[in-house]
């Protein structure tokens, strides 16, 4: 009797935050996914909910939206790398080198953008690479030839890799931080040169952190499609802007649905592979 | 356009019809509500005549911007339709909004402006359709070539320089599918052999090749526009020296004193002709009704034809046009409208029909799918 009455007053327990992921988590995924084979009418713009493949024949067989999800991947693969490559000496001090006090302030001033508003972020990006902007004055100025990487995917990458970078960061600092100093300190004694014991010390150890890192950069960069809009130019179309642009100005639901799934199954891949490095082991 | 809005009628229109002659149009405009939400191009809901609607109607103006027709269609059906009283529809989304039943049937007897429009727009095929009116004709012009003045000393006369490699980069043109129908208007003076004799009339081979062109086009595109704020901020920037334009901005940047000119090719053009439609869940349709009166009167048609560099349709506009600016009534061709009317080639919304009887031309779904493709 008092089981049963404890079983029960455990699914009470668990009834409402289950019940919240399936209704608003499960439930709208599903809804995405069965609207994916409806269709709409071009000239009345009503959804018709007939079973149909076209907008998957459509995807598979239009090669632009081939290029457009390469681009989209390739984009978001080339902003990871660039965010681990920049991360790493700033985490490494803040981690390794630097005291209480000193680690605080640079983890202040690594968060401090964060705070301010995204769209402001991007477009003083635009006002820094502009043709009259501020990097071509300085390039005037110092006598050097002028850049023109406004609105192209050059932009793209340098406004991506600014703005994700906080997030590759902390996990990075967060995961060297937990390296015992006796680890180094053995392998110095073994006789390991400097560059040895980061390499097969240090960095082994650290790739949970930039495991983790990446599945920032490369997931929310893959969905993005403010920062295309803003810095792209002609060429610089990512998923979510096709996807934007089919709910938001042609009113094509069910085509936008079809086209995300595909954000959703490699954001699924990349989190498996992500796991294997240990992204989610320990916080 | 006759032709092709009989046949649309012919084959989809029954349920429309039924559903206007049993609408009551009200036959009194009441006190106003209080509010009213509008869904605008840019530069029409403009404080120069929004503040004294205000004041005298008592109605508190809430504007919603849009940068393509598209853009308008679709945001005037969020929510079911219930998001807006009114909008200014260009030709091409106009039918869109018919056939949705997004709009409702206007009493044109409590729109006094009526008598003075311009014959051609008291019953254009794009906003009344068998005789049933479904909003009131308001102001119309052309897309130009604009360009900087100072970089391109040389005033061009041809589409062909937005097509030219010299210009590489520093090109722009709006992000718009019937931006399809400019490259078609241009082909059919260069490639008379295509056959385009109506640029939203196209077939699959004509698609294919003005695809073709503008896929040529895209690596010398610094960027495609959505707003006419990205343009004008593009012209002030340097970062676009050439490109597709609306006059309107044209005058922004030239009171912004950055040194454009614009013009219309010897190919002719392209161009909208606006009107003003109702939601048919309008919350406030009494403000409706007292907005459009008010846009329609001689005044605001001057101050909106001069301020975004068009045409107004009420007839009686001229001379406040040139009140407030000498000259300027001829200069928008208030004076001899109907000529110069016949020249533009306005947008409507391409389907399946051909004006010639036939149904092999592409739908606006296909338009949209070439544009992705075009964009990438």
């Amino acid at each position: 009797m008092t089981g049963g009455r404890k079983l029960l007053g455990h699914v009470a327990l668990l009834l409402p935050p289950f019940g919240w992921l399936t209704v608003f988590y499960l439930g709208s995924l599903f809804a995405l996914l069965l609207s994916a084979f409806w269709q709409v009418d071009s000239m009345s713009g009503e959804i018709l909910h007939e079973w149909t493949l076209d907008n998957f024949r459509i995807l598979a067989t239009d090669s632009t939206y081939r290029v457009i999800a390469e681009r989209t991947i390739g984009i978001a693969v080339l902003v990871t790398i660039t965010d681990i490559i920049l991360a790493w000496p700033l985490a490494y001090v803040i981690a390794r080198k630097v005291g209480p006090r000193m680690k605080l302030v640079l983890l202040v001033l690594v968060a401090l953008p964060l705070w301010s508003s995204m769209l402001a972020r991007i477009y003083s990006w635009r006002l820094i690479l502009g043709h009259d902007g501020v990097l071509n004055w300085f390039l005037r100025t110092a006598g050097l030839p002028e850049q023109s990487f406004a609105f192209t995917n050059v932009a793209l990458w340098i406004v991506f890799t600014y703005l994700w970078l906080p997030f590759m960061l902390m996990p990075l600092v967060s995961a060297l931080e937990r390296i015992p100093a006796s680890l180094p300190d053995a392998a110095g004694d073994m006789g390991a040169t400097p560059f040895q014991t980061f390499r097969t010390v240090i960095f082994p150890l650290a790739i949970p952190g930039m495991a983790a890192g990446s599945v920032f950069t490369f997931a929310v960069t893959l969905g993005e499609y403010v920062t295309p809009m803003l810095v792209g130019g002609a060429g610089s179309e990512f998923i979510g802007n096709v996807v934007y642009s089919n709910v938001g100005v042609s009113g094509n639901i069910p085509f936008a649905a079809a086209y995300s799934m595909i954000l959703l199954v490699v954001v699924g891949a990349y989190m498996l592979l992500a796991r294997r490095f240990g992204a989610f082991d320990g916080a | 356009m006759k032709g092709f809005s009989a046949l649309l009628l012919a084959t989809c229109c029954t349920a429309i019809m039924a559903q206007a002659r049993a609408a009551d149009l009200p036959t009194s405009i009441g006190k106003g509500e209080g509010d009213l939400n509008v869904v605008a191009w840019e530069g029409y809901a403009d404080d120069a005549w929004v503040k004294p609607f205000e004041q005298q109607s008592g109605c508190k103006v809430h504007r919603k911007y849009v940068g393509s027709s598209d853009e308008m269609v679709a945001l005037t059906r969020m929510g079911g339709g219930k998001g807006f009283d009114v909008v200014s529809a260009s030709g091409d989304a106009a039918l869109r909004l018919i056939f949705g039943k997004n709009v409702q049937p206007v009493n044109m007897s409590l729109i006094p402006a009526y008598a003075d429009l311009m014959p051609e727009l008291k019953e254009p095929s794009f906003n009344t359709v068998k005789g049933v009116h479904y909003g009131v004709s308001y102001e119309w012009g052309p897309n130009v070539l604009m360009w900087n003045t100072k970089t391109i000393t040389t005033a061009p006369t041809s589409w062909s320089v937005i097509y030219d490699k010299a210009h590489t980069g520093v090109i722009t043109v709006p992000d718009n599918p019937i931006q399809i129908a400019d490259a078609a208007l241009y082909l059919s003076h260069t490639k008379p052999e295509l056959g385009i004799t109506d640029p939203y009339e196209l077939t699959q081979p004509q698609m294919d090749a003005v695809v073709a062109l503008l896929k040529e086009q895209r690596p010398l595109v610094k960027k495609y526009w959505a707003l006419a704020s990205d343009e004008v901020d593009l012209f002030k920037s340097g970062d676009a020296q050439v490109g597709a334009a609306w006059p309107y901005q044209a005058n922004t940047l030239r009171a912004a004193n950055v040194p454009v000119q614009d013009t219309i090719p010897t190919e002719g053009a392209t161009g909208w002709a606006d009107t003003w439609m109702i939601s048919t869940h309008a919350e406030h349709p009494n403000c409706a009704y007292l907005w459009i009166n008010h846009v329609m009167t001689p005044k605001v048609q001057a101050q909106q034809a001069l301020s975004f560099g068009e045409t107004p349709a009420n007839t009686k506009a001229c001379a406040e046009m040139d009140t407030m600016q000498p000259g300027s009534c001829k200069q928008y061709h208030a004076d001899a409208s109907a000529a110069y009317f016949s020249t533009i080639k306005f947008w409507k919304t391409p389907v399946k029909q051909c004006g010639n009887g036939q149904n092999n031309c592409l739908d606006y779904a296909a338009w949209q799918r070439a544009w992705q493709q075009v964009k990438q």
